[in-house]
């Protein structure tokens, strides 16, 4: 190929198509290449809720941060990203969760996101359909929901327009400037950026990415059965348990009326097919919060793979020194809300665009604790 | 119920009465009754097609359960269905 790229960025999930996108927003020719289709892989598998975390000061900055773009990118989007905002509300069970729920509030009001504590009254006012007897909750206001497929396309139209390019093959390898296709064809740019999701260390074998097995189930249309993104506030201490399982109750409002039902954590799982045991145990978790969930009309059930990092904190950025391309994977259960923010890094990084974010909490040469590095 | 001792069964579509043969589907009612069934998520009216429970097309609401499988039910005495054509 003799057209001269200024960079390629390998993967067409959400994380590639944003780097791409970000990077061709800053005049490069971008050159996207993905072995599956634009907006598939664990993009078309994962929830598309908008989160702004505290697990971490690292990770508050970078989902808060995406969420700003997201907001800023609203109006852009075509009607089709599907994007809502409907807020989220954690769930607290007990006296000891509306504590912590309690807590959260304090951290974000700090850090000037809206928040708002809900009693046992208020909780049962803002989500009729959750069990009584809940002790309360949180609600982050400007938190939302997107369909990313629809912003993949979207951002590689924008990609192609301004002079790039998208290919479909396989990526057998690829240096700091290099890439090699599976067929044995090379194309050189000014740089390479590896956004591979959980195949990323397949590319970069040192990389310290772990697949994440996660089930979701949808219902059929029930306009109005619930408002808000629903999580329950247990939900932090078993994402973030090592334990080989776990779920969680998560619950999206789709704006078709459709509910989405979340999630399931799985590692050591290789296969992709829907496991009846998770999908029992996603619905009983569900029924736990909101009884009526058993009395919907399930339509379908998948899975997707979480690329999970030993820190929970994504890598962005390439190791000096070292002849392999950029990275930028590792998001876990949170690629889709830090996929603005990990795009505005790389293209900091690569062409000096400003950025409030703090490179190094994501770096690539950090210490992963033995798990990785060299 | 005994619908075989029945001349015709009245039920309500879209609280309208309409009488049917005992033994037939609430999917014929509602098509006899010249309404469809569902609108897709785009809005398009659909109606039943497969008859046989499987492309979900034919789905309305009864007795108050959303989305049941209006080809695979019996119309029955008193039975109160809701379609999209419902005002
Ligand atoms: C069940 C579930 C629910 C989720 N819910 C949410 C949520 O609500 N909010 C949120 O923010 N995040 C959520 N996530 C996480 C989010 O989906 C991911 O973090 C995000 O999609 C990762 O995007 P990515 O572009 O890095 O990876 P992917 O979407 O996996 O894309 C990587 C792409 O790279 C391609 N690729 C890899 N290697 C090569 C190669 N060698 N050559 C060519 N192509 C290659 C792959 O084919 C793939 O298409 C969820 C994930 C799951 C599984
Ligand atoms: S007409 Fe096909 S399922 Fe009823």
């Amino acid at each position: 190929m003799s057209t001269k790229f200024d960079a390629i960025v390998i993967g067409l999930g959400i994380v590639g198509c944003s780097c791409a996108w970000a990077l061709s927003r800053r005049g490069l020719r971008v050159l996207a290449v993905g072995d599956a289709p634009i907006g598939g892989g664990a993009t078309a598998a994962g929830m598309g809720h908008v989160a702004i975390m505290d697990d971490s000061e690292a990770q508050f900055r970078l989902t808060a941060r995406s969420a700003e773009l997201w907001m800023a990118l609203r109006d852009e989007l075509p009607p089709e990203a599907a994007v809502d905002y409907c807020g989220t509300l954690w769930i607290a069970a007990d006296e000891e969760e509306l504590n912590a729920a309690r807590s959260k509030h304090a951290f974000y009001q700090s850090r000037g996101v809206r928040t708002e504590v809900l009693d046992e009254k208020s909780i049962a006012d803002a989500e009729p359909n959750l069990r009584s007897g809940l002790a309360g909750g949180l609600r982050i206001v400007d938190d939302s929901i997107v369909y990313p497929p629809v912003v993949c396309e979207w951002m590689l139209a924008e990609v192609t327009r301004r002079g790039g390019a998208v290919r479909f093959a396989h990526v057998a390898n690829a240096t700091r400037t290099r890439m090699t296709l599976a067929g044995g064809e090379t194309i050189d740019a000014g740089v390479v950026v590896l956004a591979g999701g959980d195949a990323s260390a397949k590319v970069c074998p040192w990389l310290p990415v772990r697949p994440r097995k996660g089930h979701l189930v949808i219902t059929d249309r029930y306009p109005g059965f619930c408002r808000h993104e629903l999580v329950e506030l247990g939900y932090l201490k078993n994402a973030h348990s090592h334990a080989t399982e776990s779920v969680a109750f998560n619950l999206q409002p789709r704006p078709t009326g459709q509910m989405l039902l979340g999630s399931s954590r799985q590692y050591g799982v290789e296969h992709a097919e829907v496991e009846a045991r998770m999908v029992a145990w996603v619905i009983e978790r569900a029924k736990m919060y909101m009884p009526l969930i058993g009395s919907l009309r399930v339509v379908r059930a998948w899975t997707g793979f979480r690329a999970a990092t030993p820190d929970s904190l994504p890598i962005i950025g390439g190791r000096d020194g070292v002849d392999e391309p950029v990275v930028a994977t590792g998001h876990e259960g949170l690629g889709l809300t830090a996929s603005l923010g990990t795009a505005e890094l790389i293209s900091a990084i690569l062409t000096g665009a400003p950025t409030t974010l703090d490179a190094g909490a994501y770096a690539a040469s950090r210490d992963f604790g033995g798990h990785g590095g060299h | 119920m005994g619908t075989e001792t029945r001349e015709v069964i009245e039920l309500f579509i879209d609280g309208r009465s309409v009488r049917v043969a005992p033994g037939a589907s609430v999917a014929a009612a509602v098509l006899n009754a010249g309404k469809a069934c569902r609108a897709s998520v785009g809005g398009e009216r659909r109606a039943a097609v497969c008859g046989m429970g499987i492309c979900f097309e034919c789905r309305v609401e009864i007795d108050g359960v959303l989305h049941e499988r209006s080809c695979m039910i019996e119309a029955s005495e008193g039975m109160r269905v809701r379609t999209v054509d419902a005002g």
